[in-house]
């Protein structure tokens, strides 16, 4: 019976919904009004990964983390700050880890070697078959 | 084709699959530690996040002795659980600031009755500003910063009564 309870507990508890108390920044959800800046913050947002949900970039995430992020882009893009520089200091505070944009550090270069070796390993299968064929 | 090659995608497949198990038995671990430890922390002035106490800005921090600067919200239930061992942090002479990230002062106030109240100055970061200046990811965070101002230690998640002594010895080994 305790058991059963426990499990019926478990089944209708409701996560605990960490939202906080204060609505979203004023550019989390707003385009800017040039179109030209707005481009280039969306840009940058889709290659900045949410600290929250960390398979999405920020904007496509809804963590009010990553709505504070895309008013800090919207914001300095704004000031006339450029989508590199932005991109460098947030790297500065939590690594790499934060750009979706591939680096060259060691780290990335399989990544990069990656389309080459597939290239190759695919020309010497058909070089394979060919001699197969002129075999038969 | 030779025998050898033909296996290759059965190794290819029992490597992926392996490797799927693994990774569901051992998580991988999800933090992001701040790249900011080890280094002065970031220019900022915050407002005061409550009526008649202080509010936080750089200069705060570089007063020539250790501080804890806690990242808290009222709204975060873990902050909670981390309430009595700030309080006892503050037993043991621990100066501890705090950055309220998107809060109200009527919530704050209600969970500082509720919680107690370990500190001296409390910032109010209503746009995460200052938390993604610090580099921190989430909300409760911690921060051990030296008497020259600069971040020396991270810890992400609620403190437990099993860190005191560490960071006691740790903000004493500061001074």
């Amino acid at each position: 019976m305790k058991r059963w309870l426990l499990f019926i507990a478990l089944v209708v508890a409701q996560p605990v919904l960490a939202g906080s108390n204060l609505p979203p920044a004023y550019w989390a959800n707003r385009q800017l009004p040039n179109p030209k800046q707005e481009g280039q913050a969306q840009a940058l947002m889709d290659e900045l990964r949410c600290l929250v949900c960390q398979g999405q970039s920020i904007a496509d995430s809804d963590a009010e983390l990553a709505g504070d992020m895309r008013d800090l882009v919207r914001r300095r893009i704004a000031a006339g700050e450029k989508p590199s520089a932005i991109r460098s200091w947030l790297i500065q505070r939590y690594g790499t880890w934060i750009s979706y944009k591939p680096t060259d550090e060691p780290a990335a270069w399989p990544l990069w070697l990656a389309p080459l070796a597939l290239l190759l390993a695919g020309a010497w299968l058909i070089r394979r078959r060919i001699r197969l064929k002129a075999k038969d | 084709m030779s025998r050898g090659l033909r296996l290759i995608p059965i190794i290819l497949l029992l490597w992926l699959v392996v490797g799927l198990a693994w990774r569901l038995v051992r998580p991988a671990d999800t933090a992001i530690p701040s790249q900011m430890v080890e280094r002065q922390v970031p220019a900022f002035t915050l407002p005061a996040a409550l009526a008649g106490k202080a509010g936080l800005g750089a200069t705060d921090l570089a007063t020539g002795q250790p501080r804890l600067v806690n990242m808290f919200a009222s709204w975060c239930v873990p902050c909670t659980g981390e309430a009595p061992v700030l309080a006892e942090l503050k037993r043991r002479g621990v100066r501890i600031d705090g950055i309220a990230v998107r809060d109200t002062p009527g919530a704050l106030a209600a969970f500082l009755a509720r919680n107690g109240d370990p500190y001296e100055r409390i910032g109010s970061d209503a746009q995460s500003e200052v938390q993604i200046a610090f580099g921190s990811s989430g909300v409760p965070e911690t921060f051990l910063i030296d008497g020259k101002g600069v971040i020396r230690r991270q810890y992400i998640g609620p403190l437990n009564a099993s860190n005191i002594p560490g960071v006691v010895r740790e903000l004493e080994q500061l001074r």
